[in-house]
């Protein structure tokens, strides 16, 4: 089985997009959706959710007002500024409060307090969703609003998606990565054979992507860079070409901008099944290209 | 006043309004921070001189083979599996590390101290008037959050941000996790900007669900507003969300973009539009 993973640094450069077309065109194919922030893949492939899993990682900081002294000792130690002392009218210390937001999980106050009036306790932080779509099995997830753990999170839909791909015998795992280069990235990013660099000809665009194919080197991933929207600069499409140049890294593929890929997604489709023409077919292209790098490499 | 730029959605064109919303209300004395610290972007259209840069670390933990007595104490507090003890060692995995101390304040043979692990750098500089501040996280990190933090402390620091007058102006990364709620936390306001596409709706539905959960007021700003579907006014009408600025697809625009320069830079009628929206914002803040 060999895992692709698309990502892109910037956001809404077309990983999405791209990652749905992808599916359509392996056959055999797991996909795993890894932005688990903002999750968007389920509006172009309609998985229908077959299993659900509660995520449950983590442990917040709850305090026990009826134990708590008011000695002040967790709030001079957190480090995260979670724990708020709220004064009474003439300045003298009321109560002290925990924000769950804040919390960044660290334990130090539940150990350090004198009387153990601090306890953690498990959060529901998350689901994670076993699907199936007509391209193959899908695993996707929900982080719940504001909370942390997103690289678990990613990590567990990763997991998820291999036992199926193995289990079923396919071929192909498919990953929509996240935007950035953190947690979630780096977390996305282990064991994949294949990376490939959504990027826009933007000096943006330009910038994250040097940072993403930068992240991808660091853990010594094979790297391919596509160009969306590729006729919005030619200057600066001509810049990534040159960067890429330098890097040893391979240009795969090109596409224009087109109100076709917005007109797919308000249809809720991968555009590689809406193009009748060119968008379509340097999609096929592209996939063809993958299928050889490591159809090469079988042969080797 | 502190206004965020968010969105749940990447690419929706945060900066754009952000950069454009500064460069048009000059006589505010804008003070402006990109704390999109994975991919900082507005310094390509600010272009600011930066005068100070600071490096930004967490304490990692340090042994003292000599006093440690490996009694596994530290590796069974630490939350985040950033250390690990054998028979005779300790390994300690400082990219795990969160900084948070535990384990030198609570190993039994006080054989942990901590050393600094940078983890990205803030730049601070002008730009055309702007006071412009920048996280940059170090590629590998996995942690943004300790960088936003310094960045909003430095702006903390700096006259404008207390200055009622001046405006604060926040770039803040995409999605709806940690580092989105540092960058917005404490915001008067907050812009979301979207697209009219499912993938925009559905991304600002979470969007809104983080401002709601932090009690943040916002509005929405919805670009490449000529190209698309009509299902992002729909739910901002019936939940009555104040739609603050449509900017219509135009390939000038997307040019000007992919070349670096802010709109306003040369679509002057566009200062209007971004005033008109701060006067928006105004009104519909508390008094």
């Amino acid at each position: 089985m060999k895992q692709i993973l698309i990502i892109s640094g910037k956001g809404g450069t077309g990983k999405t997009v791209l990652t749905s077309s992808l599916a359509a065109l392996a056959k055999a194919a797991v996909l795993a959706d890894c932005d688990v922030d903002a999750a968007d893949l389920h509006l172009l492939l309609h998985p229908v959710v077959k299993g659900t899993q509660e995520f449950w990682s983590g442990q917040k900081a709850v305090i026990d007002d009826g134990q708590c002294i008011n000695c002040g000792r967790c709030l001079s130690l957190c480090r995260f500024e979670a724990i708020k002392a709220l004064k009474n009218q003439d300045g003298s210390l009321k109560k002290i409060e925990i924000d769950p937001i804040a919390c960044e999980e660290c334990r130090v106050c539940y150990y350090t307090c004198p009387v153990g009036a601090i306890q953690m306790e498990d959060r529901l932080s998350g689901l994670l969703f076993i699907s199936e779509t007509k391209y193959g099995p899908m695993v996707h997830a929900k982080l719940g609003i504001a909370e942390e753990n997103s690289g678990k999170l990613v990590a567990l839909v990763k997991q998820k998606a291999q036992e199926i791909a193995q289990a079923e015998g396919k071929r192909w795992l498919i990953i929509d990565g996240p935007p950035g280069i953190g947690c979630p990235v780096i977390a996305s990013l282990s064991g994949v054979d294949l990376v490939l660099v959504v990027t826009e000809p933007t000096l943006s665009g330009i910038y994250d992507m040097e940072r993403v194919i930068d992240l991808a080197a660091h853990f010594g991933v094979l790297t391919k860079v596509f160009i969306n929207k590729c006729d919005i600069n030619w200057d600066n499409t001509r810049t990534i070409e040159e960067i890429c140049q330098k890097r040893g890294i391979e240009v795969i593929g090109y596409l224009p901008f087109s109100e076709e890929v917005v007109q797919s997604l308000i249809l809720g489709m991968p555009v590689v099944e809406y193009s009748k023409g060119m968008i379509a077919e340097e999609i096929i292209t592209l996939w063809k290209k993958i299928e050889a790098i490591f159809q090469k490499e079988g042969k080797s | 006043m502190m206004i965020s730029i968010a969105s749940g959605k990447g690419g929706t064109g945060k900066t754009t309004v952000a950069v454009n919303l500064a460069l048009s209300i000059p006589e505010r004395g804008v003070q402006f921070l990109d704390c999109d610290v994975e991919e900082p972007n507005a310094s390509i259209f600010l272009k600011p001189r930066i005068e100070e840069t600071v490096s930004v670390s967490i304490p990692v933990p340090r042994i003292d083979q000599e006093k440690c007595d490996f009694c596994g104490e530290c590796a069974k507090i630490c939350a985040y599996h950033a250390l690990a003890v054998l028979p005779k060692k300790v390994l300690v995995f400082p990219h795990l590390c969160h900084g948070c101390g535990g384990c030198s304040l609570l190993c039994p043979q006080g054989a942990i101290t901590e050393q600094d692990r940078e983890i990205g750098r803030v730049e601070i500089g002008h730009s055309n008037g702007i006071e412009f501040i920048q996280g940059k996280l170090n590629v590998g990190e996995a942690m943004p959050t300790p960088l936003i933090r310094v960045i909003k402390e430095k702006a903390r620091r700096r006259g404008r941000w207390t200055n009622p007058a001046s405006v604060t102006v926040i770039d803040a990364p995409p999605g709806t996790s940690c580092s989105v709620i540092e960058a917005i936390k404490g915001s008067d306001f907050c812009i979301l900007v979207t697209e009219p596409t499912p993938f925009g709706l559905n991304d600002l539905i979470l969007a809104v669900e983080v401002l709601k959960k932090l009690q943040v007021s916002f509005g929405v700003v919805i670009n490449r507003s000529s190209m698309g579907d009509y299902r992002v006014d729909s739910y901002c009408q019936e939940n009555h969300i104040p739609i603050l600025l449509r900017i219509p697809f135009d390939r000038e625009i997307a040019t000007l973009y992919s070349q670096g320069i802010p709109i306003v830079q040369e679509k002057k009628e566009y200062i209007e539009d971004f005033r008109q929206m701060m006067d928006y914002i105004q009104e519909l803040l508390p008094t």
